[in-house]
């Protein structure tokens, strides 16, 4: 089984976000970086597939800087086999240009399977993994919780409002990976040690500039902090009267 | 002239209340660029609801129906959806970034070769073109875009465009469309136990944390919910999902849903960064926590320090006396 899990190097969900001095980006300055967490549930799939399997190779792909290099080993270090780096010092705002230059990478693979996390969590496009799966003529099914694979063909669960779609597909596919589909291992120590060795190919790619052009970022109105009604049971009816008369939300 | 097209979203033959949005925000799209609006609604039949559409600002709703239209089909809906831009010579595009929206838009874009801006929480057009804001970072950040490609594609975050009455003449039409059988096909859908809101589509949501001590005091929540006679979901923070108390489909936060009800109670929870993201557009937010100093009070419009377990079952009591 020959998977590609198709990963991106984000800040951390934990940092603090601040515009850039342009006001059309993010200053990275001091900013960690991680593997995005979606992938990591698709990195986490692809190993467990290939160890069904018993045999096979999962390729990690990354679109991003030089410094995505260290996202790639991350994979790695969980124990995918090698890497690709399509190296792009900025990655454009438009998702099908992304979409463009990783099916670029994909199509001649010979792969059964291409895994994505369902988004990621510095742009929010959540579109990369569909189009590329229209790009390359393949099936797909978005935001898995949970996947059977058989010969040839797989059974995927997906969340909707209020269910959960049972949905079958053949290989090859595509699928992107939503949180709940498995727990992602941790790198041991010799994972790491062993990921150093492992091969990571760079290639550069140019990329367009696509159809959104940035305006600029914004943080949001900050909330103020409203009042403390009360402590304990006894602020309840007052609560209650505020939600009603004033807030008018009951 | 410019031709805006509001993709509509059914569930079981029945219209899903987010293509009131859809419709209300291809109105104010089309109004801006000078056009027209054409809803498009795909089912297996005659779909239930659709004549209100007119209401919202819709000067034609058509309906295509094809067996293949029974259950959710993303390749046969988003073959569809792009032929019918194609043909209708559209150069705006709106669907709903639902579950299933979500999913169909960069199968769409894909397909016509355009860019998508996805989960959008407002958008305009200024001479000409259609620019979009969209939440990234999990809102702490809002990205302002403009939409350079025809057709520009949207989808529009459910509960965010309030429907406004715009009234156009909303003629229908209905044609039976030949659909290519697609590669994907949903075999089955598990439907969540019957009355259970999902977090992301509920007005009223009341989420619990880490305070709840342990998974059986989310009964307190509940209850609570249900005193709001049907209106209200339960939410979960990160902690108690990862905890494996709640499922994730309930939580809320970066790595769960982002959610913008009309009135959020969180009780037991601190608000992380994280969690706050996901929930800091709730119109009114409401908190319950023994801790004076929670993260949580910052944000919230009304607090009460105290016992979430004798507040919550006080407060169940009270909002059923305004509801029963």
């Amino acid at each position: 089984m020959k998977i590609a899990v198709c990963v991106k190097r984000v800040p951390d969900t934990e940092a603090r976000v601040k515009i850039g001095a342009g006001g059309k980006a993010v200053d990275e300055a001091g900013v960690k970086f991680v593997l995005n967490p979606y992938d990591e549930f698709a990195v986490e799939e692809a190993l467990r597939r290939k160890e069904q399997a018993g045999t096979g190779e999962v390729v990690i792909v990354c679109l991003g800087p030089a410094a995505a290099q260290e996202t790639i080993r991350t994979a790695l270090a969980m124990g995918a086999d090698r890497g690709v780096l399509l190296q792009a010092d900025a990655i454009p705002a438009d998702g099908f240009e992304v979409a463009k230059a990783l099916a670029a990478e994909l199509r001649p693979g010979g792969y059964d399977l291409i895994l994505f996390g369902k988004m990621a969590v510095d742009d929010y496009n959540q579109q990369v993994g569909p189009m590329v799966a229209e790009l390359l003529d393949l099936p797909c099914v978005t935001s898995i919780v949970h996947l059977d694979l058989t010969a040839g063909a797989g059974v995927a669960e997906r969340e909707i409002e209020g269910g959960v779609e049972v949905v079958e597909f053949p290989l090859p596919a595509v699928l992107t990976a939503e949180k709940g589909l498995n727990e992602p291992r941790f790198p041991a120590l010799k994972g790491i040690m062993a990921a150093k060795k492992k091969p990571l190919e760079t290639k550069p790619v140019a990329l367009g500039a696509g159809g959104v052009e940035v305006v600029a970022l914004t943080t949001p109105a900050e909330r103020t902090a409203g009042k403390i009604v009360g402590e304990g049971a006894a602020a309840v009816p007052e609560l209650v009267r505020l939600l009603r008369e004033e807030a008018k939300v009951i | 002239m410019s031709r805006v097209l509001a993709v509509c979203e059914q569930r079981d033959g029945v219209l899903r209340k987010v293509s009131h949005e859809v419709v209300t925000a291809a109105r104010r799209l089309a109004d801006a660029l000078g056009g027209e609006v054409d809803a498009l609604v795909l089912g297996a039949a005659a779909v239930r609801g659709t004549d209100v559409l007119g209401r919202y600002g819709a000067d034609r709703v058509v309906t295509l129906t094809s067996a293949a239209f029974r259950r959710s089909a993303p390749e046969e809906c988003a073959g569809t959806i792009a032929g019918r831009v194609q043909s209708g010579g559209y150069d705006t595009v709106l669907l709903a970034a639902s579950a299933t929206g979500k999913d169909l838009a960069p199968r769409v874009a894909a397909k016509l070769g355009v860019a998508l801006a996805q989960d959008v929480t407002d958008a305009t057009a200024e001479s000409g073109v259609v620019t979009a804001v969209r939440p990234i970072y999990a809102g702490k950040v809002l990205l302002k875009v403009r939409l350079t490609a025809r057709p520009a594609i949207l989808a529009i975050r459910p509960s965010v465009f309030t429907p406004v009455e715009r009234p156009r003449a909303g003629a229908a039409e209905t044609a039976a469309v030949d659909v290519a059988a697609g590669r994907v096909v949903v075999r089955e859908v598990k439907a969540a136990a019957a009355g259970t809101l999902d977090v992301g589509e509920a007005s009223i949501v009341v989420s619990g944390g880490r305070g709840l001590k342990e998974p059986a005091n989310f009964k307190l929540l509940e209850e609570l919910a249900a005193a709001f006679g049907g209106v209200a979901a339960v939410g979960a923070s990160r902690a108690v999902v990862d905890a494996g108390w709640r499922p994730h489909a309930d939580q809320v936060g970066q790595t769960g849903k982002t959610v913008s009800p009309t009135l959020y109670i969180a009780v037991g929870i601190s608000g992380a960064v994280q969690h706050l993201a996901g929930m800091r557009t709730s119109k009114v937010i409401v908190a319950i926590n023994k801790d004076k100093d929670a993260p949580i009070f910052k944000l919230a419009d009304y607090g009460i320090v105290g016992d979430l377990f004798e507040v919550v079952p006080k407060l169940a009591a009270e909002i059923k006396k305004v509801y029963g």
